[in-house]
């Protein structure tokens, strides 16, 4: 194996973001709970390097490292980049509740930075070997996450849910590999395109490889029918959990599906397509209609999660350029979206008490007008109501699948989505139409009010200036 | 000097900031809030004057034309233009927030700067929704509109309000994603979301039967017509004075508008295809809902029923043009047809609003929207009695009255059609009449119905503003409709011009 130095180069964010995390480790292990404070400035400053790093060595083009198992491409530049933001904002929104629920710990904060660590690997990874490294990686992290409140029975559970369920998962996707692996003999996503294109495969082993991969992947997203664990493990987990799980690996989900279906195996497109079609469907019927008999309101988040999975695979589906960018586009902004709502959740929970129960949020006008307003935004963005940006995400993957003529699936997707405009606009009518039933103050430390303000405001102002992150999204399949 | 200026954009965002100003003024000091508002909203009326003074009511093309690339990526413009179609709503809009603001200044004592800026920000999203000539704009700004409204329902509303608000919404916002992916098609199609584009470019016959049913959807929800009218009575019945005043005033004419500058000239041949259709139904909703809002024993309701029957001559004139136009001894009937429903749509608007505000000044002393709660109430309101006997003669279409002109037209209109439609169109005449003046009589004559009704004050000066302003207004456009059919004469012939030529590609 040569080595030289433009690997490093290449690698640089996530060289970077291992020694931070592990820096951070250390610096907690040195500090008293008083001082807990300076590993969440830590961290963000992390953040904030990695940021830097990786915007000061992005690239223009594809470039491959480590024998073909690292790729660094603008995808992967605009993925990372916005991953550092949603981690930022979940990492500010957690403060506050782990503080209350009594367990700041440092490990929250070095175990969300190993998770991040592995969804950039999963989203630089150029074969089946460093992809499944990244994912079990993050997935090792959020397991350990979910379980975070020892003395939380229902955390445990889900953890434990979690985790049966993510390794029935890893197993799958791993026999699939290992099918692929076995027809072309190649583990780089690049080889087993060219294998496939040249046509010398086994037929057979090939789609069994594919339906497996298919499968594990669209456990990984919480597609239908593989979708048990979601609503399971974001009612368990500690809201602030929650809210890493609900945003963050959406992102990385979508460029692992972008790697495995569009880079290793794009001459079989026709037959993904069609199972995506299928799991598309089902999550928009199933996360939609569920939902609306949802009493938790984390709950009811994991199953409007679902159907979003359904709208980023739609822009999967169509399968061209335009579609790929409308995904992303979907990916990105959903997952921005839910992070606003699980913080305002946090927001809503105080000492001793988790706001969870769609009666919760009751009166909320009343108690605070400027924080119902933006989580009114948040869920109007959800339910894709102009002119907030969610509204802007469904045009643009609608957009995409008529484009390939598959206008049946675009009408399908927008009666789903009035349907899912149900129990959002129950949830406002929570906040606005019902009386309070308690009117203690809420409470936030500033950053958390700052955060959550930018946050729900970027609905409304990427609803109106949409065009920079669209073109973004876009330049990169360019 | 002053068409330089972007006026649309003056009208559309001065309420909206306002509106945002005003919400940010909170509810410790609603008097600020409100003068503030009223403040923002006569301004914003003033701001829409030129678009009358300064319209060149013999141009064909769109006036006050704004335009910019908005999203590039998908060829969405901020577009903005009007005709003289959508520029005398637009007043009618700017003029009826002022109205409404007016008559909630001390009724609203909950929340009154948010009730106050939902007013101001739907009025610019309305304003938004008549000038629009982009698809996205234009949709971004159709369902922008439900928010404010939502809440204005659910949150000042009456008892049944959470029912009645997400049914408003639900049934809304289906009617409207379809009619996204039929827009979203036609970009597939043409390459832009222009909406002028869409009525140039070519359809063949299925293409333009499927987008037509998706428009009516959305349009027939709005407008609403049979039988998608159910959650319009819902709705008003639940929503406080100033929400039903906009909903039937304006929130209406937004379904008849869509008609007139998306379905008629974009699917000319569908229209020309399924005019019986359409005429069907608007004949179902003349007559079978003038039936309907005879029996009603709310006033909110009866005059719910009447608007949608009154909305349902507007669709009668706009789609009785084909046959019309087949009927070679018809000169010119087309014209007088299109041009009776716009009236209509205007006259209504100021109509609609003032029997709403007359049933709202009742509630706020009774707080009972029942005809039996109510008798004899000339003897304790003798000003308020004489404002709403007129208002309800205007109603049933008393000469003299704006709500003859409208009607009036489309009757003459519809004989060159058809005789029947006009003899069906005629009798809801005498239907109107029977259920406004009945129900007038049972509220409003006879001796004091109970105690409650004997001390009723009569109206105070805010009141006397506003039904007064409307009366002028009902007056004016009934005595001289010249200016009003004026200024729309030459886009109404140019849009007849425009859907009698086929668009199915030869």
């Amino acid at each position: 194996m040569s080595f030289d130095h433009t690997m490093l180069y290449l690698t640089a964010p996530e060289i970077t973001l291992a020694l931070l995390a592990s820096a951070v480790l250390l610096l907690d292990s040195f500090l008293k709970p008083s001082q807990r404070v300076l590993t969440y400035i830590a961290t963000l400053l992390s953040l904030l390097i990695v940021f830097m790093v990786t915007f000061a060595t992005h690239v223009d083009s594809s470039l491959m490292a480590f024998d073909g198992q690292y790729i660094r491409d603008p995808m992967s530049d605009v993925l990372k980049l916005s991953l550092f933001v949603l981690m930022a904002f979940v990492f500010v929104y957690a403060k506050d509740d782990l503080r209350r629920r009594g367990s700041e710990r440092g490990e929250f904060y070095a175990l969300g930075l190993f998770a991040l660590l592995g969804m950039m690997i999963m989203i630089s990874a150029a074969s089946f070997l460093s992809l499944y490294l990244g994912l079990e990686l993050l997935a090792l992290c959020l397991y350990a996450l979910v379980a975070f409140q020892r003395n939380s029975a229902s955390g445990s559970e889900a953890a434990m849910k979690y985790f049966v369920l993510g390794a029935l998962a890893s197993g799958l996707l791993l026999y699939g590999i290992s099918m692929v692996y076995g027809a072309t003999g190649q583990l780089g996503f690049a080889a087993i395109a060219e294998r496939l294109q040249q046509g010398q495969v086994d037929a057979v082993v090939m789609s069994f490889g594919l339906v497996f991969v298919v499968l594990g992947l669209a456990f990984k997203l919480g597609a239908v029918p593989f979708h048990m664990w979601v609503p399971d493990v974001y009612q368990g987990a500690p809201t602030s959990v929650t809210a890493l799980i609900g945003s963050a690996p959406k992102v990385a989900a979508f460029a692992m599906a972008m790697r495995i279906l569009v880079d290793a195996l794009p001459s079989m497109q026709e037959q993904w397509q069609l199972m995506l079609i299928i799991l598309a469907v089902l999550s928009l019927a199933v996360g939609n209609i569920v939902a609306i008999a949802q009493t938790n309101i984390k709950r009811m988040l994991a199953y409007s999660t679902i159907s979003h999975v359904g709208f980023i695979l739609l822009g999967l589906i169509a399968g061209t350029t335009v579609g790929y960018a409308s995904a992303m586009f979907y990916a990105l902004v959903y997952a921005l979206t839910a992070l606003g709502g699980f913080g305002l959740l946090m927001f809503i929970s105080r000492q001793g008490f988790d706001a969870e129960n769609l009666h919760d949020l009751k009166g909320l006008n009343e108690r605070s007008p400027w924080y119902a307003l933006m989580m009114m935004l948040v869920l109007f963005s959800m339910a894709g109501v102009p002119p907030t940006v969610g509204f802007f995400a469904k045009l643009a993957v609608l957009d995409a699948i008529i484009r390939v003529d598959l206008l049946w699936l675009a009408i399908t997707a927008v009666i789903f989505s009035v349907i899912g405009a149900f129990y959002y606009l129950r949830v406002i009518k929570m906040m606005y139409f019902d009386k309070a039933e308690c009117s203690e103050p809420l409470q936030a430390s500033t950053d958390t009010r700052f955060a959550l303000s930018l946050n729900g405001l970027a609905m409304i102002g990427l609803g109106i200036m949409p065009s920079a992150l669209m073109s973004v999204c876009a330049s990169v399949f360019a | 000097m002053l068409a330089d200026l972007p006026l649309l954009s003056f009208t559309i965002w001065t309420p909206i900031i306002g509106g945002f100003l005003v919400l940010m003024s909170g509810d410790k000091t609603p008097n600020v809030s409100r003068w503030l508002a009223l403040f923002v909203a006569v301004l914003t009326f003033v701001i829409s004057l030129p678009l009358y003074s300064d319209f060149d009511s013999q141009q064909v093309a769109m006036q006050f034309v704004e335009r910019a690339s908005w999203i590039s990526q998908f060829n969405i413009e901020y577009y903005l233009g009007v005709d003289g179609i959508s520029m005398p709503l637009i007043l009618l809009t700017t003029f009826i927030t002022i109205l409404v603001l007016i008559a909630g200044w001390e009724v609203i004592q909950s929340k009154p700067s948010q009730y106050m800026a939902a007013f101001l920000i739907m009025e610019g999203i309305m304003v938004g929704v008549f000038s629009a000539l982009d698809g996205v704009l234009f949709y971004v700004f159709w369902e922008a509109m439900l928010i404010p409204m939502f809440l204005i329902i659910g949150i000042w509303g009456g008892p049944n309000r959470v029912y009645a608000t997400i049914k408003f919404f639900l049934y809304t916002f289906l009617g409207s994603v379809l009619m996204l992916v039929a827009l979203i098609y036609m970009y597939y199609q043409s390459g832009s979301f222009d909406v002028l584009g869409f009525q140039r470019m070519p359809l063949n016959m299925t293409e333009q039967v499927l987008i037509f049913l998706a428009f009516l959807l959305a349009f027939a929800v709005k407008v609403p017509m049979w039988p998608v009218h159910t959650w319009l009575p819902d709705a008003h019945v639940e929503a406080p004075t100033g929400g039903s005043v906009i909903l039937a005033a304006i929130m209406l004419k937004i379904g008849g508008y869509g008609f007139l500058r998306f379905s008629l000239p974009i699917t000319p041949d569908a229209s020309r295809e399924l005019d019986w259709l359409m005429i069907s139904l608007s004949l179902v909703a003349v007559v079978y809902i003038g039936f309907v809002a005879l029996v009603q024993k709310d006033m909110k309701k009866l005059i719910a029923y009447s608007s949608i029957s009154h909305m349902g001559f507007v669709t009668l004139g706009f789609f009785t043009v084909f046959m019309i136009a087949a009927n070679s001894q018809a000169n010119g009937g087309e014209l007088l047809g299109m041009s009776g429903g716009m009236v209509q749509m205007v006259s209504h608007g100021f109509i609609s609003a003032a029997m709403f505000l007359c049933v709202g000044v009742m509630y706020d002393r009774l707080h009972s929207r029942m005809i039996k709660d109510y008798g004899g109430v000339v003897n304790s309101m003798p000003i308020f009695a004489a404002f709403f006997v007129f208002f309800a003669m205007a109603n049933a279409g008393l000469p003299g009255t704006s709500g003859f002109v409208g009607e009036f037209m489309v009757i003459i209109a519809s004989f060159r059609a058809d005789i029947w439609f006009a003899v069906l169109a005629a009798t809801t005449l005498i239907i109107g009449a029977a259920y406004t003046l009945w129900m007038v009589k049972r509220v409003v004559f006879g001796e004091a119905g109970n105690e409650a009704v004997a001390t009723m004050k009569d109206l105070n000066k805010r009141e006397v503003l506003v039904l007064s302003t409307l009366l002028f207004a009902v007056l004016a456009l009934g005595l001289s409709p010249a200016p009003l059919i004026d200024v729309m004469n030459t886009s109404i012939e140019n849009l007849l011009s425009h859907i009698v030529i086929s668009k199915i590609p030869g």
